[in-house]
């Protein structure tokens, strides 16, 4: 069976690459030399223009990868951030001769804040306020900029200088080629580095809504902002390059019309893929001056008609190709196992844990109404340190709600939560989670592009403290061990530990509950809710997922499960509780549970 | 500024302010249906207005044969996509025949009356007829088979069929402007106003089309389907409505009142082949500030609209586009504040 051979694959210790998977990790290296070596050949000059567009837009296109690819937030207004590095730069040297060099930071500055400006009112509300606004503002800011007097109105301002390095004349040729694409491929590496830490992680969570992150202690709204300010930098760098190349700015370039080419140019060449923005950015580009040619030749008036053959193409592309054109590179090229290197890293702290028999988790009559639907009526019961309590109850009992309620996915309507003394009712999910309080969720929620490993270490999120410019200058590398090493100790505890390098996505329904189990566990929490962590297992799984809640169980962990495998629970479940419709049916330990006639009438009907 | 100033402004202001009514009410119409955010709605509105000026040139307007063209694409893609699924060249020749047979009727009506200058209101209805055709075909082309797609996909797609649109109209229509003859020329003086026949049809148009709407909505199980479709496709479909049809009829719907405001705007001021745009865009202001749901949202929101731009137009002419997309920010963060945290997209 494939299954079987692939674990046996994973097992290996250090696996020889393929000769493929070794052309990923060189790929990059092979790229970088490639374009050392393009302006070194004695290639027109014209080609080299044609390179510094490229190199030119890809930084915009970037930001977008980020935004719209890994984080699934669409903005149209690249180009209008493009505009703002160029304005400042231009307007700056031409008006008050500053240098190039410090302009482009105030430029970075105007651009950073305004994208939080407009992150932050829009960020809050879902997807679509975003690109929405972002047309709006693109707008705004393009007509400011053509009838601002000191801006040149729609002339722009005339006779920018070019870039000098040390005294050197950068010019519009190999010089500036340098430049251009060292920023470029500098941004490039910037973002791999980013995805691949704690903060990555968190960005690529994004993707699948709010809720499971914000579960693992995610601020979602700051790591959207986040990213919405990095892809917004990065245009500005763009922009500033752009004005002094050009040696001039006016408002065309940066309309809505390139606000939405950037992001065909990001759709094209692979949303999700940093390479992508290269790749999509130099098709569009090579396309958009032979159609320029082309089409007024056929239609036999000039005018931008290669507009039609964009809009087209966008539509086809989405529709046939919608992972984009470095997705067919990516699929041909296996990803490398992760070198396994953080065996040896330092344990993370672990919080004090409540003492056993301690009440843990005190829910006082708490309520949920849903207009005039009572989902959750007054429902008040305890959990212990070193306890399994179970919530159990016939579909539609208000189980789920209940959870939702104690972790704060939903807002109570009435009644108290204390976890530990400390009252939590009310707080946002993440909040709760910092408390020590971890979830599993009744559908499985996951990052199904991360592999098993990236999304247990999720888990850990509020556990490490670097942030996305260590990530980006590798400066925490030794917290990402702790974290790795913490994931994998989790996974091995859960009976996982041979699928640390699979794709969560390809991982059967039972695996899968195992994994949110692991990465609960990560958080190192007082309380662990699970919601029907044996729904999809098989039997053995089943036995070893008790062998493992009952290990934790003597750690002293308190442990709150909802579950419809009677067997599962009446066999661990120190203490039960009996929703039905919404309200407190019944409590006690599983044999008085079992006895019950109204347990029974609940579940089964009465008799007549 | 005195009363009189005021006035003018303000009855300026609400009779544009109407015509964003219309499109935002289309704007929501379509979202709410089919969460498409369908920013070619001004497109249509250049396309009516163009296709109006053109017939009184005594030519045959470019969106006819545009209109052909697609017509074409969208019977070939039913005839391959029924053949496919039935198996059968015959019904795929039927389903193709189907898509084809009333933009080709409208096409060559309107080719037959383009030559023989009819009376304004006759060219009036055949623009209506043509501009509402593409509703359906755009659907088809576009959208129909990414209609289970996330709301970003659709609006992707929306901006490249407006790419593709507005390069069409330059195609179609040139580069220059075309200002209509106005339906009523009548002058109704009202204290220190001049309420022309024009802006009077424009209310009255707005306001019936509005009402229309509403009752189809609310009154009719048409309408209601169709917001049943915009709650939940499966669960739509498993009712026994066809989601496509539904998309394909909202796309008429949005079309239709597309080509109704681009007549009704049409002897207001000079359209050109990307003016849609703008416009169509100001209507989407008026739907955000209804949050995309609400028709007398949108409503209340478009005459704001018109009467800020008309004001702003007047104290600071060449900033007022900038003031009437710069509101969108104030009115955005109201709506996060007062609609607290945000909801799990799915």
């Amino acid at each position: 069976m494939k299954n079987i051979e692939m674990e046996a694959l994973l097992n290996t210790e250090v696996p020889a690459p393929s000769p493929a998977s070794r052309l990923r990790s060189w790929g990059p290296w092979l790229l970088v030399a490639v374009l050392v070596a393009l302006p070194l050949l004695p290639l027109p000059d014209f080609w080299i223009i044609q390179l510094n567009y490229i190199g030119i837009y890809t930084l915009p296109v970037l930001g977008l990868v980020l935004l719209t690819g890994v984080g699934r937030l669409t903005s149209f207004g690249q180009a209008a951030f493009v505009g703002i590095g160029a304005y400042t730069t231009a307007f700056l040297t031409v008006n008050y001769g500053l240098s190039p060099w410090i302009t482009l930071f105030i430029g970075l500055a105007l651009t950073g804040i305004s994208a939080a400006i407009i992150g932050g009112i829009t960020l809050r509300m879902s997807g679509h306020y975003l690109p929405l606004a972002t047309i709006a503002w693109a707008l705004s800011l393009y007509f400011l900029m053509g009838n601002l007097d000191g801006l040149g109105k729609y002339d722009g301002i005339l006779g920018v200088k070019g870039l000098t390095l040390f005294g050197i004349e950068v010019g519009q040729q190999r010089i500036f080629y340098a430049i251009a694409w060292t920023l470029s491929l500098v941004g490039c590496f910037a973002v791999i580095r980013l995805l691949d830490s704690r903060s990555g992680r968190a960005i690529r969570a994004l993707a699948g809504g709010s809720q499971m992150a914000e579960a693992m202690g995610v601020d979602t709204l700051r790591h959207k902002i986040g990213i919405f300010v990095f892809a917004a930098l990065l245009a500005s760098v763009s922009g500033w390059l752009f004005a002094h190349f050009q040696r001039t700015v006016n408002p065309s370039p940066f309309g809505i019309r390139m606000g939405i080419e950037y992001l065909f140019m990001a759709v094209l060449g692979g949303a999700a893929h940093v390479w992508g923005a290269i790749a999509g950015s130099g098709v569009v580009k090579l396309l958009e001056d032979q159609l320029q040619v082309l089409l007024p030749k056929l239609i036999g008036t000039s005018g931008s008609y290669e507009l039609i053959v964009f809009g087209i193409m966008i539509v086809l592309v989405l529709k046939y190709l919608p992972d984009g054109l470095w997705a067919f590179v990516d699929r041909r090229l296996p990803r490398p196992q992760r070198a396994v290197d953080w065996r040896d890293a330092a344990e993370l702290p672990a919080r004090a844990k409540p003492a056993a028999g301690e009440v843990v988790l005190d829910v006082q009559a708490i309520r949920k109404t849903f207009g005039g639907l009572v989902a959750v009526n007054d429902i008040s019961f305890q959990t212990r340190a070193g306890q399994i309590v179970g919530l159990i109850g016939p579909n539609g009992a208000g189980k789920s709600t209940t959870f939702n309620l104690i972790t704060g996915v939903l807002g109570l309507s009435g009644g108290a939560v204390r976890f530990r003394g400390e009252q939590i009712g009310g707080l946002p999910s993440r909040r709760i989670a910092e408390r020590g309080v971890a979830r599993t969720f009744q559908h499985v929620k996951m990052v199904a592009d991360m592999t098993v490993l990236e999304n247990v270490a999720l888990g850990a999120h509020l556990r490490g403290r670097r942030g996305p410019i260590a990530a980006m200058l590798r400066s925490d590398r030794a917290e990402e061990r702790q974290l790795l090493r913490e994931a994998e100790r989790q996974l091995q505890r859960v009976g996982m530990g041979d699928l640390l390098h699979e794709t969560a996505g390809n991982l059967a329904m039972g695996q899968q509950r195992l994994l949110e189990i692991a990465r609960a566990l990560c958080a190192d929490p007082a309380l662990l809710l699970l919601d029907e962590p044996a729904a999809g297992l098989r039997h053995k799984e089943k036995q070893a997922l008790a062998e493992v809640l009952r290990d934790l169980r003597a750690t002293g962990m308190s442990i709150l499960l909802v579950e419809h495998d009677m067997g599962l629970v009446m066999d661990i479940c120190d203490h039960i509780v009996v929703m039905e419709f919404g309200t407190h049916l019944m409590e006690g330990t599983p044999a008085e549970v079992q006895q019950s006639p109204k347990v029974r009438a609940a579940y089964l009907g009465t008799e007549h | 500024m005195d009363f009189s100033i005021a006035s003018i402004l303000t009855l300026d202001g609400l009779t544009n302010g109407a015509i964003y009514a219309l499109l935002g009410v289309g704007i929501v119409l379509v979202f709410t249906v089919t969460r498409v955010i369908f920013i070619p709605q001004g497109e249509f509105v250049a396309y009516g207005a163009l296709t109006l000026a053109i017939f009184q040139t005594g030519k045959v307007p470019g969106t006819v044969w545009l209109l052909l063209i697609l017509a074409g694409v969208a019977s070939a893609m039913d005839f391959v996509s029924t053949w496919r699924h039935r198996g059968n060249p015959a019904a795929g020749l039927i389903a193709a025949a189907r898509t084809f047979v009333v933009p080709a009727v409208v096409s060559a009506i309107s080719a037959w009356a383009a030559p023989r200058n009819l009376p304004l209101a006759v060219q009036a209805l055949l623009t209506i007829c043509i501009v509402t055709a593409y509703g359906p075909l755009v659907y088809r082309v576009a959208y129909q088979s990414l209609a289970g797609a996330s709301s970003l996909v659709l609006l992707i797609v929306s901006v490249g069929v407006h790419f593709a649109m507005t390069g069409l109209g330059l195609l179609f229509f040139g580069a220059e402007g075309f200002r209509n003859p106005s339906f009523w020329d009548q002058r109704f003086p009202l204290g220190p106003l001049n309420i022309n026949g024009q802006a009077l049809i424009i209310f009255l148009a707005s306001a019936a089309l509005i009402v229309l709407l509403w009752l189809f909505f609310e009154r009719s199980l048409y309408g209601k389907a169709l917001r049943a479709t915009a709650v939940n496709r499966l669960g739509a479909r498993l009712m026994g409505i066809s989601t496509m049809a539904a998309g394909q009829l909202t796309f008429a719907m949005a079309a239709l009142i597309g080509a109704l405001s681009g007549l009704l705007i049409g002897p207001t001021t000079t359209i050109f082949y990307d003016s849609g745009f703008l416009i169509g865009l100001k209507g989407f202001v008026a739907g955000v500030i209804g949050g995309l749901a609400s028709y007398p949202g949108a409503l209340v929101g478009a005459l704001g609209v018109g009467v800020i731009e008309s004001f702003g137009s007047f104290w600071a002419s060449s900033f007022k586009e900038v003031i009437v997309f710069t509101i969108i920010l104030p009115v955005l963060l109201w709506r996060s504040i007062s609609s607290g945290h945000s909801d799990e997209e799915h």
